[in-house]
């Protein structure tokens, strides 16, 4: 257990001092500073030469998110049309089919948004040219768009206009150039070298020492997952994800995957700091997010290595703790500490199968998608915080007598509109999902499709209603794990989950941006000894209270009648 | 409560308890009207919830179905809810009644008052007066006001002086003088003449004097909710439409859990959830608020003004009268070289003889009676001071009776600041010893006011004047720095004394030979920085500042023109009433503050009070959410719902009076509000639901 | 909106370019120096491909260490694992009748000795490893059957097990086939 316990030490501790000066580098690439990476300008050139881009165009806010939606309507189309055909497009030495109508709208849309919930399994439902040139490629545009989201934001928190690039097509051709396709080039070599699959390949015949004959799937799987980790989509080459040997073989990769799951998210709270030059904001942050992304792994860590108390009862012994679903090389500590920087980043890569583990886990886990921001998603994890950060200088803006101010600017109604709008939008989708599916598997259990709501469920009673909870938090949180054993590739699915994560995933990318860019427009005042310090940790632990109460106070009874009900059901 | 407010005690008498406390229990009932009801969303959907409950309770009562809970136990619950919008409406009428009380007392004394109106053309015979009631008056009307006669109206003296009574408003008893021009022309409506005669032109409609304005703003009608407000009430409506989502997507939760819910339960349910503490207690809060600023003798024109108050980042003070008591005080005489003291004496007695103002009277004081008994200045011809000599003085006839022996010729005294003086000494070709020069820096370093007198331009020595700072003054300028706000002290004294009384009063800043657009100018640049800048004043002069300031306090006894660009009238004509508007716009905003986390945070118990009471018959494992082990779900939810409706009356005494402000900095001020109000709310539910369902438990 | 049009599609053909063709492929051009050349790592036996190193086999006869149950029968076309609950009262007949088959294999064996990732699936369906508890309670079953002494297989497994990656991090495991293919080579 020790060894085990070293193992996520060794994980987090890594991710922290390599995020560190990672977040100086991004926040040189942003603010224009000369950087290690400006070899890569030429490249950058050519791209925005192609594109017909004027790179010192500057921006406002609304320009910014036209840009955003733009790119990701083209993509659209473009995924939606290359998924329908796959089948009869070259590059599918394994024969795979078109992805349904229904199917590739999920897909594409799950792509886009840099969630990864996939209603396919990899081996089977798509080809090797879909797998690169739609998923692989949305993996890094997603991420790189979140990213430039953020540093639009940078850019409106700043206290005076400076000369900085303030133009989108900026903030994501860089973030490509100078921080993803990098970082993805080191990892996926990383992961080669230990045995993933890279090349294009079909399946392999192999027959086994017992003489069973068997195909074993292959493929440029290394650089997927490079990006699949770095850029938080969590979309694996192979169906279980991270969980399969290929995906990730050993220790060693573990580490590296998982370390690269928390990077760029923890990075880009530092990158907050010295773009602003705000360091304290910066580490008052992240020691919020540390704090919460620990509470809710204390509980879960306990409850895998304590192993599952129904297993225990049959009288069997658990030294490595609860093993459903969990691969040797990992362990449970591993598979644990896994299961919540993934849903913590809006990953939604595992290396263990969640669905099976234990109900505080399952717990922990929703609850930390519930709150998508503990470091959260590259880019959108820290917008999501920015909208309890508002909520929280609002209350404790008041409480100390002073209208609320946050970096030097009045938070005033129309901030809170859409703040409040934005922090609704979670649990609107959540729960207005689950319980549509929860009332359609009651009423209308023969409901005529493909799979019937009677055949959802691969799990009665209370961890049913979890795998329904789960799948549409980890839509609207556009995380992509999943409690896998929901039949979820079929009409119903497809298109609500498909429809969460749109809504899910541009609004709480619209709402802040519009807040950083109205307050932008405001006068700043300076601060005094009226002010209300955001960088201490008197707010800190009153933002921490803030994001805790709203998710509590939201999904309550959904938790208690899911996981906690089966949490205290079990022998 | 601060110290400066203790003496609102003397102020205008509160209105009797009982009267009030009716009034508003009778409103409470009147807001029910949901047309009123809906400007509060919070209240406005518990009403709903109530409407709702009613309709199952008559049904249940009718059909006999059993499936909801017994007829009794949904009565129960159903008032209980429409207990919680009482309670709410309650909050929001008594703050309504006691401000409306509170301005109507102070009407009241301007109310029928007989008013001698004169013709239009201003000329008047007593046989043109027409005698009619204040009530009757219009704007630019002329009225006539004599020796024991009550001003009918607020309005401005166009003709004559008068020693006025303003006792009866502001409770201060000694009379002022209120004269035409200049900026002491304005009187109030309900003062009394005590002396003399005036004719007054009406500056306000009937029914748009502040007071009027005050009350409206006050009474449900027309009361503008301010922005902070509304912004809060977007988070609360935030909060209760996720609690919307929240219970109706329990619902289908439920019934796939296989444990249905029963309406009441769900409707309970919600009703605590939703932040009906804060929201109840809303309007009532911000009434308060400008209630509190109608004791300081303050009148608000918008909710907003006393909002801004809390924001303000620098105050703006005149040194005189607010730093310094009144005026400066002659305290010692520096005869130049050669000069006698009894000669410097004598002319600085001789300057100031005729001299009327509080300066020159102190130079006669301090020369002593036996010193001025012989002198006299008959046939003397007075100079005023004029902004162009910057001096004043006195010129005495060649043989007039006062000729002291020994000085043949006639006089010319004079006495002024040093540099007016030089240039006079300078253009008669007179030397000014630098002894005396240096005498006059010094007493301008120690914060005093150097005033340089001569005979005939041949400089006689200096007479020293200083400042007397008020009292406890230092203390508040500390106050107000931890607060975070900057004081700033404008006075027309030279640099070196104003640093003097800048450092001793403890001010951070001061403009000193401050012109009236300096005062102008420096709020521009202050704002330009993004502050907000508060000020108090009362000449015309002062008008453009006072519309320029976020926070512009006009002093009641100030001209037309300067209370109407402000955006408060203090009646007490107090300087620092500045420092108390402060600490109440700070008030206003922290009690909306910590009653919001407090309500928000008084959730968490009733969740654990409810939830497991929600499911615990179809899921027994939920018992061990039961925390506070509540006797059966039926009193848990009851006991949840009471506690939810009680906490409103409870906490209405602190919504009124506000919650206390203390200048200990913004994150130790957080932590505390924060651990009181926070972790307060987060355990008093637990305690209060426990000990209402032991009493509960009792009955079913 | 409009303005946009063109840069977005422009842009993303080129990024096509750049991530979809140069990337991946660039990768696989230096993965051929990997082991495995980028195809991943098997394992051979006299020229005779016998399985990929890391993807675990279906070991069921009780000549052999069997391997961990597998939600896919370890067929590597595909992958998936039970998606069973921890409440879910079907799963545990299943795992209790994998402890009676374990039983019924291995005579002598006391139910807690069990360790419980003999009898759970894992999450892939294609764990390679056992635990080395889990191999080690097997080998009385395997003495038995091969006739070979337990220390030998004692000995055997000692040396197949790979402790925590650099002496220090994670579980310590045992490659399944790597430990079969070296009970195969005792004869």
């Amino acid at each position: 257990m020790t060894n085990e316990l070293l193992g996520i030490a060794l994980i987090y501790g890594l991710a922290v001092l390599s995020a560190y000066p990672l977040g100086k580098l991004i926040a040189a690439v942003y603010a224009g500073r000369p950087n290690v990476m400006d070899w890569m300008a030429p490249l950058e050139r050519l791209l925005y030469r192609i594109g017909g881009i004027d790179p010192h165009r500057r921006m406002n806010w609304k320009e910014h998110l036209t840009a955003l939606l733009t790119l990701s309507g083209v993509w659209f189309v473009y995924g939606f049309i290359l998924l329908q055909t796959q089948g009869s497009l070259p590059l599918n030495p394994d024969g795979n089919p078109s992805q349904t109508p229904d199917l590739a709208f999920n897909t594409v849309i799950s792509f886009i948004v840099n969630c990864d919930l996939q209603h396919y399994s990899g081996e089977s439902g798509l080809t090797y040219l879909t797998q690169t040139a739609v998923v692989m490629f949305f993996q890094f545009v997603s991420a790189a768009a979140g990213m430039a989201a953020l540093a639009v934001l940078f850019n409106a928190l700043q206290t005076q206009a400076t000369d900085r690039p303030n133009n989108f097509y900026v903030y994501f051709v860089r973030s490509i150039t100078r921080i993803l396709l990098p970082l993805s080039l080191v990892l996926a070599l990383i992961l080669a070298f230990n045995g993933v699959p890279a090349s294009f390949e079909g399946k392999d015949t192999v027959v086994t020492l017992e003489g069973d004959t068997v195909q074993v799937s292959r493929g440029p799987a290394a650089g997927m997952i490079a990006i699949k980790q770095l850029g938080t989509n969590g979309g694996g080459w192979f169906g279980v994800n991270s969980a399969h040997p290929l995906e990730n073989p050993n220790f060693a990769t573990n580490v590296a995957e998982n370390v690269s799951i928390l990077l760029i998210p923890m990075a880009l709270v530092f990158a907050l700091g010295f773009y602003l030059n705000r360091k304290k904001l910066a580490l008052s942050i992240f020691l919020v997010m540390t704090v919460g992304f620990f509470a809710v792994l204390t509980p879960s860590l306990t409850a895998e290595l304590k192993g599952n108390p129904a297993i225990a009862s049959l009288g069997i012994g658990q030294p490595l703790g609860s093993m459903e679903g969990k691969e040797i090389r990992f362990g449970a500590a591993a598979s644990a500490f896994w299961g919540i920087s993934t849903t913590a980043t809006s990953n939604g890569s595992v290396n263990a199968m969640h669905d099976s583990m234990t109900p505080l886990s399952g717990a922990m886990q929703l609850l930390d998608m519930m709150i998508n921001a503990f470091y959260g998603g590259v880019g959108v994890g820290l917008l999501n915080y920015f909208i309890y950060l508002i909520i929280a200088v609002f209350i404790s803006g008041l409480m100390v007598g002073r209208t609320p101010e946050f970096l030097g600017r009045k938070i005033e109604a129309r901030e809170m509109k859409i703040a409040s709008l934005v922090a609704l939008l979670h649990p609107l989708l959540i729960l207005a999902g689950t319980a549509l599916a929860s009332h359609l598997r009651v009423n209308a259990p023969q409901a005529d499709w493909t799979v019937r709501p009677a055949g959802w469920l691969s799990n009665p009673g209370f961890h049913g209603f979890s795998q329904m909870l789960y799948e549409f938090t980890s839509s609207a949180a556009n995380n992509g794990s999943g409690f896998e054993g929901l039949s979820d590739s079929n009409f119903f699915w497809n298109y609500t989950t498909g429809l969460v994560l749109i809504l899910s995933r541009y609004l709480p990318i619209v709402g802040p941006i519009a807040i950083a860019g109205l307050l932008a427009g405001k006068k700043y005042v300076p601060e005094s000894a009226g002010t209300l310090p955001t960088d201490n940790a008197t707010f800190g632990l009153m933002t921490f209270a803030v994001i805790f109460i709203l998710a509590a106070l939201s999904f309550f009874p959904a938790l208690a009648l899911g996981p906690l009900a089966e949490y205290f059901s079990l022998p | 409560m601060t110290p400066s407010t203790s003496s609102s005690a003397k102020r205008v008498a509160r209105p009797h308890r009982s009267s009030l406390f009716k009034a508003a229990l009778r409103e409470s009932f009147l807001k029910l009207n949901p047309a009123l009801l809906i400007r509060n969303p919070v209240m406005f959907t518990v009403e709903i919830g109530t409407a709702v409950m009613l309709l199952v309770t008559v049904y249940i009562a009718l059909s006999g179905e059993t499936d909801q809970g017994t007829p009794g136990y949904n009565f129960a619950v159903t008032a209980v809810l429409l207990l919680t919008i009482l309670f709410a409406n309650f909050a929001e009428a008594i703050a309504e009644a006691r401000g409306r009380a509170q301005a109507e007392s102070l009407r009241k004394t301007r109310q029928e008052t007989p008013a001698k109106v004169l013709p239009a053309d201003g000329g008047f015979s007593p046989d043109q007066v027409r005698v009619t009631s204040s009530a009757q008056l219009r704007k630019d009307d002329l009225f006539l006001c004599e020796t024991g006669d009550i001003i009918p109206s607020d309005g401005e003296i166009i003709e004559g002086l008068a020693t006025i009574d303003e006792s009866a408003i502001t409770g201060e008893s000694a009379p002022v003088i209120r004269e035409a021009g200049g900026d002491r022309s304005s009187v109030t409506g309900g003062t009394k003449v005590l002396s003399d005669r005036i004719i007054v032109r009406v500056t306000t409609r009937p029914g748009e004097s502040f007071l009027d304005k005050m009350i409206a703003l006050v009474e449900g009608a027309s009361r503008q909710k301010t922005p902070n407000e509304v912004a809060l009430t977007i988070l609360l409506a935030g909060f209760t439409l996720v609690f919307i989502i929240v219970c109706i997507t329990l619902q289908p939760f439920a019934v796939y859990a296989g444990t249905p819910i029963t309406v009441a339960a769900l409707i309970a349910l919600f009703v605590c959830l939703i932040p009906t503490t804060i929201g109840g207690l809303l309007s009532a809060i911000g009434i308060a608020g400008m209630d509190r600023a109608l004791r300081a003798n303050v009148i608000a024109k918008s909710g907003r003004a006393v909002e801004t108050a809390g924001d303000v980042d620098t105050l703006l003070l005149d040194k005189t009268g607010t730093i310094t008591i009144g005026n400066r005080k002659a305290t010692r005489f520096y005869p130049a070289p050669g000069i006698a003291p009894v000669d410097l004496i004598r002319s600085a007695a001789l300057s100031s003889l005729a001299d009327e103002t509080p300066e020159g009277k102190s130079i006669v004081e301090l020369a002593g009676p036996e010193m001025t008994r012989e002198l006299s200045t008959a046939g003397a011809t007075l100079i005023r001071f004029t902004a162009e000599t910057r001096s004043s003085g006195i010129d005495l006839p060649l043989n007039g009776s006062a000729r002291p022996a020994g000085r043949p010729n006639g006089l010319r005294i004079r006495k002024g600041a040093v540099d007016a003086i030089r240039t006079l000494v300078r253009r008669a070709n007179q030397t000014f010893p630098e002894e005396t020069d240096a005498q006059a820096k010094a007493i301008a370093a120690n914060g005093g006011t150097p005033l340089i007198v001569t005979e005939n331009e041949q400089v006689m020595g200096v007479v020293e004047l200083q400042d007397i700072i008020k009292p406890g003054i230092a203390e508040r300028f500390e106050r107000l720095r931890k607060m975070g706000v900057k004081t700033v002290m404008v006075t027309g004294d030279n640099p070196l004394t104003a640093r003097f009384i800048a450092a001793k009063a403890g001010v951070d800043e001061f403009i000193a030979e401050a012109k009236p657009e300096d005062k102008m100018n420096y709020i521009r640049r202050e704002q330009a920085g993004g502050k907000l800048v508060a000020m108090m004043g009362d000449g015309t002069n002062d008008a453009p500042a006072l519309a320029q300031a976020d926070v512009g306090v006009a002093m009641n006894s100030g001209t037309q023109a300067a209370r109407e660009a402000g955006n408060m009238v203090d009646l007490d004509n107090d300087p620092t009433k500045l420092i108390e508007v402060v600490e109440i716009g700070k008030q206003l905003l922290i009690t909306r503050g910590t009653l919001t986390t407090f309500s928000i945070a008084n959730d968490v118990a009733k969740y654990f009070a409810i939830v497991p009471a929600l499911f615990v018959a179809s899921i027994p494992a939920l018992q061990q959410l039961n925390l506070m082990r509540l006797h059966s779900p039926e009193s848990a939810i009851l006991s949840a719902v009471i506690f939810n409706a009680l906490i409103i009356p409870m906490l209405i005494p602190l919504a009124l009076r506000g919650v206390g402000y203390q200048p200990i900095g913004a994150s130790a001020l957080l932590r505390r509000n924060l651990f009181i109000y926070g972790l307060g709310g987060l355990a008093a539910p637990f305690v209060g639901i426990k000990l209402i369902d032991l009493i509960v438990g009792l009955l079913i | 909106m409009k303005t946009h049009i063109g840069p977005a599609l422009r842009l993303t053909l080129a990024l096509l370019l750049l991530l979809s063709a140069v990337y991946p492929l660039l990768v696989g051009g230096i993965a051929r120096l990997a082991p495995g050349g980028g195809n991943g790592r098997t394992v051979s036996i006299l020229g005779k491909t016998v399985g990929y190193a890391d993807v675990g086999q279906s070991f069921t006869q009780d000549r052999y260490f069997n391997s961990r149950p597998s939600a896919v029968g370890y067929n590597p076309a595909g992958s998936g694992g039970s998606n069973k609950g921890p409440s879910n009262p079907d799963y545990r007949k299943e795992v209790q009748a994998r402890i009676d088959t374990f039983l019924n294999h291995n005579p002598g064996v006391h139910q807690a000795e069990i360790p419980a990732e003999l009898v759970t699936a894992s999450g892939s369906g294609l764990d390679p490893d056992l635990s080395p508890a889990a191999a080690r309670i097997q080998i009385s079953r395997i003495a038995r059957v091969r006739n070979l002494p337990p220390d030998l297989l004692n000995r055997l497994v000692d040396e197949c097990t790979e402790g925590p990656w650099l002496g220090l991090f994670g579980p310590e495991k045992v490659n399944v086939l790597r430990l079969n293919l070296a009970l195969d080579q005792l004869k």
